[in-house]
């Protein structure tokens, strides 16, 4: 269009033409906006709020977590504690039967220690006097020989004399000791009677 | 006489001297001649310098809006940031505050109108370009037809025919007699001004400012070529041309704002029925 023209046009009555070209121009920017641009940018905000809202979440689910755990934490302590203090109380009560065991097993060791004594001191005893017995008698019997002048030793032995008196004299002592027991634990005074008058 | 009397009266004489005298420009400005020209169908279409300024801003525009995009996070560049920026100013602002709750289907939209209407906008002052496709009328004509389409499309698609063109003949609460005044004007006012201003709105802003740029540009270069003491003005001229350019920015902005801001409430229009 000449300056000519261009001086008698009507601004407001654009040429068909140019409304086309322009009306193409916008139908283009607009699909390529609408497919490329706009999408893209309301995905983007979508992320975001999403990122915001999970992380909010995430705390979220973090704190109860750690909540969780801590209550887990004391229920196991607690019940820790009450471990503890029955192991106690059971250590406790076993030691107290462990000392009852080993006192009662004491005793018994001790009796049997002091029984096994007494049974040896009744052997040897027992020895003693055999042998004082037959010493004795011969002594006795040579003693008197010696006094009266001549040897009473055969004739002694031939009547049993001595041997008879020293029986008499157990029988005695026999019935003075005749109360204490065998063990000599319940007699023990008995007992030391029995062996004194016996010396 | 003084020599500055002798001064004024150069001036007084040139500028009642016709030829020689400052020439102000004219509607021919709009008027490029055209690069190339041709006829499909009995349409003529004439490709001019304004036209090709037109794919080069809607060109720049998109390629922009695509790298924004394109590479798009959760966390943004800079760019992606200013694309966004834009983008939610339309969406949030626009479409979900004054459309409503069924508002956010018209967002991309909207957000292209934005962006086409300020891209175009812009080349008003963007150098070796300095003129706006949108001040010729053609532009924003169609954009405002398309948005008339649209949103009386929406209308009827959302209320049903004879509802939308009820409450748009016959505002409710409307008493009976004011009607004989009120229908005509309320019928003009939906089918005919609405789409008329808006094309308007937008052409005018953007004719007027180109010529109040080349009037002080081509001033200043006047003043500055007189060769007289009218000299000392060029720089108050090439000055005012300055403030102009700034005062223009602040334009292409608010009308390209103004527009799509309008676009949404006759479509705010559209989809909730008068109350």
């Amino acid at each position: 269009m000449n300056t000519l023209a261009a001086e008698s046009a009507n601004p407001l009555l654009p040429p068909v033409g140019e409304i086309i070209v322009g009306t193409i121009t916008f139908a283009i920017a607009f699909f390529v906006l609408g497919k490329f641009v706009w999408p893209r940018f309301e995905q983007v905000f979508r992320a975001r709020r999403e990122a915001i809202e999970g992380g909010i979440e995430r705390a979220e689910t973090m704190q109860a977590e750690a909540k969780a755990a801590l209550e887990r934490y004391q229920a196991q302590l607690a019940e820790a504690r009450t471990e503890a203090a029955q192991i106690r109380d059971q250590a406790r009560a076993e030691g107290q039967q462990i000392l009852e065991e080993l006192r009662a097993q004491a005793q018994q060791e001790s009796a049997r220690i002091v029984a096994r004594g007494e049974e040896q001191l009744a052997t040897s005893r027992q020895q003693v006097v055999n042998e004082l017995r037959g010493q004795i008698g011969q002594l006795a019997v040579e003693l008197a020989g010696r006094v009266v002048g001549e040897s009473l030793e055969d004739q002694a032995r031939r009547s049993g004399t001595v041997d008879r008196f020293l029986d008499q004299l157990d029988g005695m002592a026999a019935g003075a000791g005749a109360g204490a027991s065998p063990d000599g634990r319940g007699g023990a005074t008995g007992s030391s009677v029995y062996v004194q008058g016996d010396r | 006489m003084t020599s500055s009397a002798h001064a004024l009266i150069d001036v007084l004489a040139a500028e009642g001297g016709g030829d020689s005298g400052f020439q102000s420009p004219t509607i021919a400005e709009f008027y490029p001649p055209a690069v190339a020209e041709f006829s499909v169908l009995g349409i003529d279409f004439e490709i001019t310098r304004i036209t090709i300024i037109m794919w080069i801003a809607t060109a720049a525009i998109l390629t922009l809006l695509v790298l924004a995009a394109r590479k798009a996070s959760v966390v943004p560049n800079k760019l992606q940031y200013l694309g966004e920026s834009g983008y939610s100013l339309v969406r949030d602002g626009m479409a979900r505050d004054v459309i409503g709750p069924k508002g956010l289907p018209f967002a991309p939209f909207l957000a292209s109108l934005f962006f086409f209407i300020l891209a175009n906008n812009f080349m008003s002052i963007f150098p070796f370009a300095q003129i706006s496709p949108n001040s010729r009328f053609a532009i924003p004509l169609l954009l405002a037809v398309i948005v008339w389409v649209l949103y009386n499309y929406i209308g009827i698609k959302e209320q049903g025919a004879a509802r939308y063109f009820k409450d748009a003949a016959i505002p409710p609460g409307v008493p009976a007699a004011a009607l004989i005044l009120v229908t005509p004007i309320e019928l003009l006012q939906v089918f005919v001004i609405r789409p008329f201003t808006l094309a308007v709105r937008l052409f005018a802003n953007m004719f007027a400012g180109h010529m109040l740029l080349v009037v002080f540009s081509l001033g200043a270069v006047y003043l500055l070529n007189v060769g007289n003491f009218s000299v000392v003005f060029a720089p108050l001229s090439f000055l005012m041309a300055l403030i102009m350019t700034f005062f223009e920015l602040l334009v292409i902005f608010l009308q390209a704002y103004v527009f799509v801001v309008l676009t949404a409430t006759y479509l705010n229009g559209a989809v909730e029925p008068a109350h």
